[in-house]
């Protein structure tokens, strides 16, 4: 294993245009965030719908335009490149997106499918048989399934078919967002399982964005945890969910449902709602929603500092096991 | 009293290749007062059982068999039309996973909350302060400005708490709640959890949550109901179901919940195989052709064994304790 970064993304922002000609204004999608990823590694991207995940996933693929910063993919910079200029990237890096079977062209046959992103990028001679064929037995699916179309398959197929066409032009990154939602969990597993043979495998390296903390413990080797377009505290997997030290991360492993019902809770239950892009909190941008509030965090804004292992974007970092002083009282 | 008592549910669809048989034989109860979970993989019929409630089966589908009684009397099978629309929204009422569909983007929220009380036979003012009163039960901060909002205006979790405040506004009997915080991030599906647990106990409602996520099930509901491929393979107390699971299902299903593997694994389990092919089902045990302790018995159709207080389970091994290689 090289010890290159395969990608490297550095402080990338995206904004987005909102209001009308007479107050125009941008939003912060995705507010400077980095961090590299290896050969053969997982990296997931954990946060609150809305919190920027899928932006910097789509700015990572080319798909979304960024505002600043720079993404490096296999030694080379990609942001702001042509659509002619992406389409030999985009072969080395692709996208799993979250619809399944809405992906999915219904009016053509999963041999199609799969095979599509030859046809794209030009077969190059290839026999497109036996790259079905290849691709199929790769992620489990029994050859004559060429010939089915996408409302013959259940859901776990279906996610199969959309892991064939991300792995057939032998990307070096996949991006997969959240390729498990809405799956139950005898096929999570399987999807998941399938995701880590690939990875062992052929060496790809994965950024998988979910909000299902269970599956990112799992399977991904580093973390980020994401609110309001920022990155909160990144680290190693395993230690993150030993010793979270951003009072968000914390509450986040906290408020995860465990099945078993005679668990006892010990909630850092968060008070009132998430700010909106359009209003950013001053200081620390968690301060509004943080049981461990102090003075300095309203006022000024905590720059992310390694500590030890991880990266955290907190004044008053935790320390293991700490509980919130007070018990935060409910909005009126 | 039962707020809900299923008997023998029997519901099959005509389709182009034949009848397709839901849900067999499903039988369970939702006592009054208490939270009653509905826990399955897709297909397994839980909607199919929700729409058969409600009254809403598509037009090929028909209840062939069995009873579906409301508050110990009504048999909600073969109600007319008038007098189920009365029932729903009123008696009964629902809260589906997106919020967006229960809310009309054109009207403010404050509009809705009012005009779903047609029949309330309140006046404007009491109706305006009723809905007040609801988005302050759900945690709404300032309530009346919140009325002259729009739905676009509030975050996904506000926008699901707004429609279990409309669901619950008129005091329902039941409410049924079609997984209803898979859409949401774990601090929030925990807060929408116990927001559902203090307004049952204040308004004193019984609750059929479905979901297919194991840990909002075990955190929120009382009694759990197991349903693979249109059956009920067992039903029982939370406790039964999550600490004593008796049927072979129920066990698999438990072990590839991620949250169950306490030690970080590279490999989940999984359950091997598909849902059978509901048009050609299998003559005896519904799961035996996924189950790694079938044996010949279970080619005979499968009665629900009773387990003891309560806990009931359609298996010829329901009686015996798990084996110890059962569990991680």
């Amino acid at each position: 294993m090289s010890d290159d970064p395969i990608l490297s993304v550095r402080d990338v922002e995206v904004t987005f245009p909102v209001g009308g000609p007479l107050s125009r204004g941008a939003i912060l999608g995705v507010a400077g965030v980095s961090f590299e990823l290896r050969r053969g590694e997982t990296f997931a991207l954990v946060g609150e719908s809305g919190s920027g995940k899928t932006t910097l996933a789509r700015a990572i693929n080319g798909l979304q335009a960024i505002s600043a910063g720079e993404i490096d993919f296999e030694g080379r910079r990609i942001d702001g490149l042509g659509k002619r200029a992406m389409q030999p990237v985009r072969k080395r890096m692709s996208m799993m997106f979250q619809d399944p079977v809405g992906s999915l062209s219904p009016r053509m046959t999963v041999g199609d499918l799969v095979t599509e992103p030859f046809r794209i990028h030009g077969a190059g001679g290839r026999n497109l048989r036996d790259e079905t064929r290849r691709l199929l037995s790769l992620v489990g699916l029994p050859a004559e399934y060429a010939n089915r179309y996408p409302h013959q398959l259940s859901g776990g197929q279906a996610r199969r078919v959309g892991v064939a066409r991300a792995i057939a032009l032998d990307p070096a990154l996949v991006i997969a967002d959240e390729p498990t939602a809405g799956l139950d969990v005898s096929v999570q597993g399987e999807v998941l399982n399938l995701l880590n043979d690939l990875r062992e495998k052929l060496g790809l390296a994965m950024v998988i964005i979910t909000h299902n903390l269970h599956v990112v413990h799992h399977v991904a080797d580093r973390m980020a945890v994401m609110y309001l377009g920022r990155f909160v505290e990144t680290g190693e997997t395993e230690s993150v969910f030993s010793t979270p030290t951003h009072p968000y991360t914390a509450a986040l492993l906290s408020a995860n449902p465990e099945p078993d019902p005679d668990r006892a809770h010990d909630r850092i239950s968060l008070p009132a709602e998430v700010p909106s892009l359009l209003a950013r909190p001053a200081g620390c941008e968690f301060h509004t929603r943080c049981p461990w509030v102090q003075p300095r965090c309203r006022a000024q804004a905590p720059v992310a500092a390694a500590l030890d292992d991880r990266r955290v974007a907190c004044h008053f970092p935790l320390d293991p096991g700490a509980r919130p002083p007070h018990r935060p009282k409910e909005p009126a | 009293m039962r707020t809900l008592a299923i008997d023998n549910l029997n519901v099959v669809f005509s389709t182009e290749e034949g009848p397709l048989h839901a849900l067999k034989n499903v039988s369970f109860e939702v006592p009054e007062n208490r939270i009653v979970g509905i826990v399955g993989e897709s297909g397994c019929g839980k909607s199919t059982l929700i729409n058969a409630v409600l009254g809403l089966l598509a037009d090929n589908g028909r209840i062939a068999e069995g009873t579906i009684r409301f508050e110990g009397k009504t048999d909600l099978v073969g109600l007319s039309p008038d007098r189920m629309r009365a029932l729903r929204g009123q008696r009964i009422s629902t809260v589906f996973q997106d919020p967006m569909g229960a809310l009309n983007p054109v009207l403010s929220v404050g509009r809705q909350m009012v005009n779903i009380q047609y029949r309330s036979g309140l006046s404007r003012a009491e109706k305006q302060a009723r809905a007040v009163e609801m988005l302050r039960l759900v945690r709404i901060p300032d309530a009346e400005a919140a009325l002259r909002r729009y739905p676009h205006q509030f975050s996904g979790g506000m926008k699901q708490r707004i429609a279990i405040a409309m669901a619950l506004m008129m005091e329902p009997a039941l409410l049924i709640a079609d997984e209803p915080t898979t859409a949401l991030d774990a601090t929030l599906e925990v807060a929408t959890i116990e927001l559902l647990q203090d307004l049952q106990k204040k308004i004193g409602c019984s609750v059929l949550f479905i979901s297919h996520h194991l840990g909002v099930i075990a955190e929120l509901c009382e009694d759990v109901v197991v349903m693979y491929a249109g059956e009920v393979v067992e039903r029982g107390t939370v406790r039964q179901i999550f600490n004593d699971p008796r049927h072979p299902y129920t066990r698999r299903l438990l072990e590839c919940d991620p949250a169950r593997q306490s030690r970080r694994t590279r490999h989940l389990p999984t359950i091997p195989g598909e849902i059978p092919d509901l048009r050609a089902r299998p003559g005896g045990c519904i799961f035996a052709p996924r189950c790694d302790r079938a044996h010949s018995a279970c080619a005979a159709p499968q009665p629900e064994r009773d387990c003891g207080d309560h806990h009931f389970a359609r298996c010829v091994l329901a009686r015996e304790p798990e084996t110890a290689d059962g569990r991680a």
